[in-house]
């Protein structure tokens, strides 16, 4: 398959998509007050970059985010950790941790309002309890996955109990983790605008709730490609890192190829 | 400790049984390998060969009877032995150098000389120069090459060996087969070798013990194979002297295949 093919393939559909918004529009096939057009919505979206005043917004999400994602996936990582490892603790918390999980999310945001302000750390908290279990099943999967020789053979090698964290439990895991990160991320970014959208002085969310607010749909349009630009630029990054780290797994269809 | 002479054997079990739920897999299992010597354990599938190496390592305890290692009775992981297995169980996430420097590295030494001293490992099973290489890069006998690195490293009395070449194709096998000889040949270690192939355990030891068909299996022949060393596992096939012995341990095990297929 030729590469550039593909990418001129994309490129045309996207213009296709662009120009017959914009035309339609113009047309007056569909109304501009519920669907704004393309050129609106790029016009907007300049103007912010151009005010500077879309950055605070953009820097708050970012750092909700980040906040969200680093404490869900380390408290996560932590508790799979100990979990898999301790089987008293995990049929013990089982049922708890399976409750928890099945609450809508959403749901929590006015309660974390309530406990913890209209600034970051609702936000920070509602993305949290995302994250967490994403991390937490993953690194508890993970470590549950590993086989079993594999293990045998560590210990046959004279392995210490923080030996087989170290070099058996933890790589293993780490590839389960990372492969969630994905996943992670856009539930941290989730969790960020909900919050902001649900009450907040600033981020993203914010931005788009205001503008409902007033039915202004260029400016709503532009927050959300400015939203999807944000997390498409976020995966890059995970991506980068991921691998990074895992440069020993085969790639998709060379399993042990011969040398 | 109890001093180590010809006279204490390396292993020996004693009417060992082991039971998973209410299925037993071996039962009135007595085995000796004395001091240095090379024992291959040959039986129809699932007479439960890999259990006996499994106990023997001290990953699993006997459901009863007694295991000794140079005389003292066995608890816990068997700190003697290396343990080559059927299945790949080198670390994915680790290079064929870190891999064969594992159990350096696990005893504390500093993590130069750990690689050194795996890279020398390397060259001696024939690796040089892929020291760098992650598992999945390496052929199915180039991942057997670095495992038995990293056994062998560690230096242990005992090596227990679980069809460790099974999955590999005639002609690497029978390579690695006489790579494994002439190793054994520098140090005479103890060496329990668990196969179904009773050519590759004939080629190879210096006795051979049949286990019945399972359930509830046991030892029920031991032959001692006086064919001179040192060996070529692949001429040695085509000598009489193997011919018969290979005939007469057939007839004893040819039963137990049969009846292992027709419970099948």
């Amino acid at each position: 398959m030729d590469r550039r093919k593909v990418h001129f393939l994309q490129l045309a559909l996207l213009l296709l998509i662009v120009l017959g918004w914009e035309f339609s529009v113009r047309l007056g096939w569909v109304d501009a007050f519920f669907f704004s057009k393309p050129s609106d919505i790029a016009v907007r979206i300049f103007e912010w970059f151009k005010s500077g005043e879309v950055y605070r917004h953009l820097w708050i999400t970012l750092a909700e985010t980040v906040l969200a994602f680093v404490s869900g996936t380390l408290a996560g990582v932590a508790l799979g950790l100990w979990l898999a490892l301790s089987p008293v603790a995990s049929a013990v918390l089982d049922p708890f941790l399976k409750a928890l999980n099945s609450v809508p999310r959403v749901i929590l945001a006015p309660i974390f309002t309530l406990w913890f302000g209209l600034g970051m750390a609702s936000k920070v908290a509602l993305g949290f309890t995302l994250v967490f279990f994403v991390a937490f099943f993953n690194t508890y999967q993970g470590i549950r996955e590993v086989s079993p020789v594999v293990l045998a053979n560590a210990r046959m090698l004279g392995a210490s109990k923080n030996q087989l964290l170290r070099h058996v439990y933890l790589p293993s895991a780490t590839s389960w983790i990372l492969s969630s990160l994905r996943t992670s991320v856009g539930f941290a970014v989730i969790g960020a605008v909900v919050g902001e959208y649900l009450g907040a002085s600033a981020g993203l969310g914010y931005v788009i709730s205001q503008a409902e607010g007033v039915f202004d749909t260029t400016s709503v349009f532009a927050g959300i490609v400015v939203l999807a630009v944000f997390v498409v630029l976020l995966d890059v990054a995970v991506s980068v890192v991921e691998r990074k780290l895992l440069v020993w797994r085969p790639a998709p269809g060379q399993e042990g190829g011969t040398v | 400790m109890q001093e180590i002479t010809r006279e204490t054997p390396a292993i020996e079990l004693s009417d060992v049984a082991q039971r998973f739920g209410s299925y037993t897999a071996v039962r009135n299992v007595d085995l000796r390998v004395e001091d240095g010597e090379f024992v291959a354990v040959v039986g129809p599938t699932g007479c439960g060969k890999s259990t006996l190496l499994n106990i023997i390592a001290g990953l699993r305890a006997p459901a009863a009877g007694e295991v000794r290692i140079f005389g003292e009775p066995l608890s816990g992981l068997n700190r003697r032995a290396g343990y080559l297995f059927q299945q790949d169980a080198l670390l994915p996430w680790k290079t064929a150098v870190e891999n064969a420097a594992l159990g350096l590295t696990f005893a504390g030494a500093p993590r130069t000389e750990a690689l050194a001293r795996a890279e020398e490992w390397l060259d001696k099973v024939g690796l040089r120069g892929f020291g760098d290489r992650y598992p999945h890069q390496l052929s199915g006998g180039m991942r057997k090459r670095v495992a038995l690195a990293q056994v062998l490293i560690m230096d242990p009395k005992i090596l227990l060996m679980d069809e460790p070449f099974s999955a590999l194709d005639v002609q690497t096998r029978q390579l690695m087969e006489n790579e494994l000889l002439k190793l054994w040949e520098e140090d005479q270690k103890s060496v329990l070798f668990v196969t179904h192939d009773l050519e590759e355990a004939i080629a190879l030891a210096d006795r051979v013990v049949v286990m019945s068909a399972g359930p509830a299996s046991r030892p029920i022949g031991n032959f001692a194979i006086t064919l001179e060393r040192p060996r070529d596992v692949t001429e040695i096939r085509l000598t009489d002297a193997f011919l018969e012995i290979h005939r007469e341990v057939w007839e004893l095990l040819r039963e137990e295949v049969m009846r292992a297929h027709g419970q099948a």
